[in-house]
């Protein structure tokens, strides 16, 4: 982790930061206060952040793509350029675009994550997870976050962009920098500076090694795609690269660790569940909604009131998905985790335009990787509940989660 | 009953496909479509409700 270079936390309601301790820990008794008694609290941090923790104005925002904009999606202590240039791309299309370009740029992949095209990566993934169980057989402690749930969005990433899984590990670390460290870097980090080049380097050897070897993969799907009847620009493809990584792992990771870690310390729920394989789809949303990983952040594009508050441009407004799924008047038994829970419109992956493009991969890799584990190890439990940590900023699951496996008679 | 995908606000979400593939398709971009005009055959009338509850978006009605 990075040196914190932000003081305590002592009032939520006035000084709130995602990157405090004691959110990054239990975040959930944090967002009850403030439902009831400030629902859309402001903090001077990052130069003014709001943070609407109600369904409600979570929803209300995310549609409202005029007031708005997606040009920067992580709170950062720097902010991206005049909000006024024409409609933007962003570096990352179409996650920091709005509309209409957003329209294109998204139209153009989602063909890609369209139900069909996942179901063809399930049997790979299952292989997957079942090799990494194979190596945890005979162990006594493992972690589930950093032997198993980690692996396998990663190793499902590369294989659909056609890079070489052995780089997973070079992902990895370029993902935790731009997710943990980038919050707290500012302009002149020469570190992430070379790290940006070095990255650049990486996706242009990437490209041109699918340009002079075309295959069936995401990389050759991008360099033979069109815009307009032109193929896509060369920072486009490598935006796209970029996003796919930052979007696509340490969230699915966190939502197998999240799972994980729930049947770990709720015995009930992992005997129901070995049980009655049916309940099966019912639990991953309910666990998608009760430990949604993913926050993301807009920029105030014009002055704006919403529910009294005045919002001014290029304030950053936080919008917590997970705090949404959490929501009383919203959801019965709001804070309590059904595993089958019928009515269940959460909103894990968002809402409107943005919804996620990966969304039918991610539960595909998460069902698939509960289904496997419970399984293998159908009895299996937290070793130390105090060993377990959780990531800090806007992607939130266990980065180590102790279990002990028990001794198999066979 | 009848369900109705509202294409104007589905986002692809796919709940409804995954709850009740007997009532809805995906098209290659992922969003939804009703099977057969989207009338619900006797016995999945439960599944038509669970896919409008599930819906994120609001983008599906049921008519009797
Ligand atoms: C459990 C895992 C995941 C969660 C919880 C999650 C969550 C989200 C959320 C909340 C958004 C909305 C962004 C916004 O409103 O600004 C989003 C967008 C996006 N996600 Fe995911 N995501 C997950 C996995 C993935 C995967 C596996 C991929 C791709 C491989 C992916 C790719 C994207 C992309 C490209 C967007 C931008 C879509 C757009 O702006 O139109 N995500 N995700
Ligand atoms: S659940 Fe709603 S948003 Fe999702 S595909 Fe079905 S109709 Fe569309």
């Amino acid at each position: 982790m990075t040196v914190n270079r932000h003081p305590p936390v002592t009032d939520f309601a006035t000084d709130f930061d995602h990157t405090d301790p004691t959110w990054v820990n239990n975040p959930f008794p944090i967002w009850d206060e403030l439902r009831a008694t400030c629902p859309i609290a402001h903090s001077d941090r990052y130069g003014g952040t709001w943070l609407p923790v109600t369904h409600e104005h979570v929803s209300a925002i995310a549609y409202d793509t005029d007031n708005f904009t997606s040009r920067a999606v992580v709170v950062s202590e720097v902010r991206p350029g005049p909000l006024d240039l024409p409609a933007p791309i962003g570096v990352a299309p179409p996650i920091t675009s709005d509309p209409p370009f957003h329209a294109m740029a998204r139209r153009l992949l989602l063909p890609a994550f369209a139900p069909r095209k996942v179901d063809a990566l399930e049997p790979f993934t299952r292989q997957l997870c079942n090799d990494l169980l194979d190596a945890l057989e005979g162990k006594d402690i493992v972690d589930a976050a950093v032997e198993y749930a980690q692996h396998i969005p990663l190793r499902v990433i590369a294989k659909m962009l056609g890079f070489p899984t052995e780089d997973a590990d070079y992902f990895r670390h370029v993902i935790h920098l731009i997710l943990e460290e980038g919050i707290t870097a500012t302009e002149d980090d020469d570190e992430r500076l070379v790290e940006g080049q070095a990255l650049d380097a990486y996706f242009d050897n990437q490209i041109a090694d699918h340009v002079a070897n075309p295959r069936d993969d995401l990389t050759t799907f991008l360099l033979e795609a069109e815009l307009d009847g032109n193929n896509l620009m060369h920072e486009h493809v490598r935006g796209t690269m970029l996003l796919i990584l930052v979007a696509g792992i340490d969230t699915t990771w966190s939502a197998i660790g999240s799972a994980l870690w729930h049947l770990a310390h709720n015995p009930e729920d992992l005997k129901r569940l070995a049980a009655e394989p049916d309940l099966m789809p019912f639990a991953i949303e309910e666990m998608l909604r009760a430990y949604a990983p993913v926050t993301m952040a807009r920029l105030v594009a014009q002055d704006v009131e919403i529910a009294g508050c005045p919002m001014k441009e290029g304030d950053w407004v936080l919008l917590p998905f997970p705090a949404a799924n959490r929501d009383p008047e919203f959801f019965d038994r709001a804070d309590e985790v059904i595993i089958d829970r019928e009515e269940n419109r959460h909103a894990a992956f968002g809402l409107g335009i943005h919804r996620c493009l990966g969304s039918n991969l991610a539960r595909m890799e998460l069902r698939v990787a509960v289904e496997e584990w419970v399984k293998r190890f159908p009895d299996f439990e937290l070793a130390d509940p105090s060993a377990v940590t959780w990531a800090a900023g806007q992607v939130r699951g266990p980065r180590s989660i102790p279990v002990r496996l028990p001794g198999r008679s066979s | 009953m009848r369900v109705h995908v509202d294409a104007e606000k589905c986002q692809g979400h796919n709940r409804c496909y995954s709850l009740a593939p007997e009532l809805f398709d995906v098209d290659d971009l992922g969003n939804a479509v009703e099977l057969n005009d989207g009338n619900v055959p006797e016995g999945l009338e439960h599944k038509a409700r669970l896919a409008v509850a599930n819906c994120p978006e609001y983008a599906i009605t049921i008519s009797e």
